[in-house]
């Protein structure tokens, strides 16, 4: 599945300082769908180069980290079982950064 | 290149949970509102976003028409939301403010160097004059050569009191009237819990009030101390605002940060949580008989001290004498030596030793 990622806020820095990642995430075997869970788990060991305690804690983003998809707050599209589909942009940004 | 991408996510066909903003019914919702729990599409969040900043300037008489401001600039995201709404807002509802740009270079290379890059920038897209003022013309030390002289421990603490002075100074030089910062809620929050962690009276009962220093030359105030964190950066990314987002070389205060971890989870659970620290911050009430500092000015310099000798002029006689630890810590000061004999309270001195980071309350 074709996804771009874009890291904001100081996140590009643990991902070699690159913001935007257009990425090709197979599904694991047998799945049909991939849901923001498991963009998560592969985003953690494919990209995420340095301190992934910065990105993640226990199964979410660490809390802090805005998430969107298709420009749309993940609040409102149910968080870790937010449903991508092909070319969905999903933006990751740290408010932890600086003031 | 990102923003063709984005033009053709928006382009995509709603899906499962595309719902309506719950205030004009008819575009996408866009956002969940920490404040309110709303959903609501990105224009409608514009709105109410200035709007209630608007509503908190009005109603605590933040600016008089014809005041001269300075917005303490960083280049970060909250000082470059607060740029740009208060460059909006002055002239949406001719505030007839006459706005100013005022940032203090410490002399951190790789860091302040290029989110001072981010100010310049910001001076053209807003229209706003900028001032800079530095840490070596003002202290005849950048933040590099003190680290060099003292390594990495208290470097945040001479940081922190230089730069509190540095933006009163830059403020005068101005000649404005007034400083705004970019404190938002969710800053309050941590610097309340922060302040009872550390049992430091006189500043839980300063660290929430809207205006500080009206009785001092240059009066303070905070715009943002009902605004979301999660709001400023959303505006900022939709509004696709040019903004800094590396944190200080120099290590970041730890102990602060475990309080922002804090706040952080508690929003997660329950974003009213926010709101509801820095009430109880308001509302905590001090006991009389609790001994607070009284204000006078630094016999050196002139700046407002409670001390002989303000905070500054204490870690610099440290610095130039090669004793970087004086001012540090407890006790053992300058403004301590020279006490000896005088009656003073520890209380007193315990609520003058303590730093708050980066941040200044």
């Amino acid at each position: 599945m074709q996804l771009t990622l874009e890291f904001g806020g100081g996140l590009e820095l643990l991902c070699e300082s690159v913001k935007v990642h257009n990425v090709n995430v197979d599904l694991q075997n047998g799945a049909e769908k991939l849901n923001m869970k498991d963009l998560l788990c592969w985003v953690r060991t494919n990209l995420i180069k340095e301190r992934p305690e910065m990105f993640m804690k226990g199964d979410s983003v660490r809390p802090g980290v805005l998430v969107l998809v298709n420009d749309c707050d993940w609040e409102l599209s149910g968080q870790l079982d937010t449903t991508l589909e092909e070319k969905d942009v999903v933006v990751f940004i740290s408010t932890l950064h600086g003031g | 290149m990102l923003a063709v991408e984005m033009k053709e996510a928006a382009a995509k066909p709603v899906k499962a949970g595309g719902r309506l903003c719950c205030i004009c019914n008819k575009r996408r919702a866009a956002l969940k509102r920490p404040k309110t729990l709303e959903q609501i599409c990105r224009e409608c969040f514009y709105e109410v976003f200035e709007e209630e900043i608007h509503q908190v300037i009005v109603e605590n008489q933040l600016f008089k028409p014809g005041e001269r401001i300075a917005i303490g600039a960083s280049g970060g995201k909250d000082s470059t939301v607060l740029a740009c709404v208060l460059s909006e807002l002055n002239r949406r509802h001719n505030y007839g403010l006459d706005l100013f740009l005022l940032s203090v270079d410490e002399g951190i290379t790789g860091y302040r160097d290029d989110s001072l890059e981010t100010v310049k920038r910001n001076e053209i897209q807003y229209g706003l004059p900028l001032k800079i003022v530095s840490y070596k013309d003002l202290y005849g030390w950048t933040m590099d050569e003190i680290v060099k002289t003292i390594g990495l421990k208290n470097n945040c603490t001479f940081c922190g009191v230089f730069r509190r002075q540095a933006l009163d100074r830059g403020a005068a030089l101005l000649k404005v009237d007034k400083l705004a910062t970019g404190h938002n809620a969710d800053d309050i929050a941590e610097t309340v819990l922060l302040n009872i962690l550390r049992g430091d009276i006189a500043r839980l009962s300063r660290c929430t009030s809207i205006i500080t220093g009206e009785d001092g030359p240059i009066p303070r105030c905070k715009p943002f101390k009902y605004t979301y964190e999660k709001e400023i950066v959303m505006y900022a990314y939709f509004k696709r605002l040019d903004y800094f987002s590396t944190e200080c070389i120099y290590s970041p205060n730890a102990y602060r940060g475990f309080a922002r971890e804090f706040i952080k989870d508690l929003e997660r659970i329950r974003p009213r949580a926010i709101l509801d620290i820095i009430q109880s911050g308001e509302n905590f009430r001090i006991s009389t008989s609790t001994k607070m500092p009284e204000q006078g000015t630094c016999e050196r310099c002139g700046y407002i001290s409670s001390q002989k000798w303000c905070k500054a002029c204490v870690l610099l006689e440290g610095l130039n004498r090669g004793l970087p630890k004086l001012g540090i810590g407890r006790s053992r000061g300058l403004n301590n030596d020279r006490k000896k004999g005088t009656k003073e309270s520890n209380a007193k001195k315990s609520i003058e030793s303590k730093q708050c980071g980066t941040l200044d309350f």
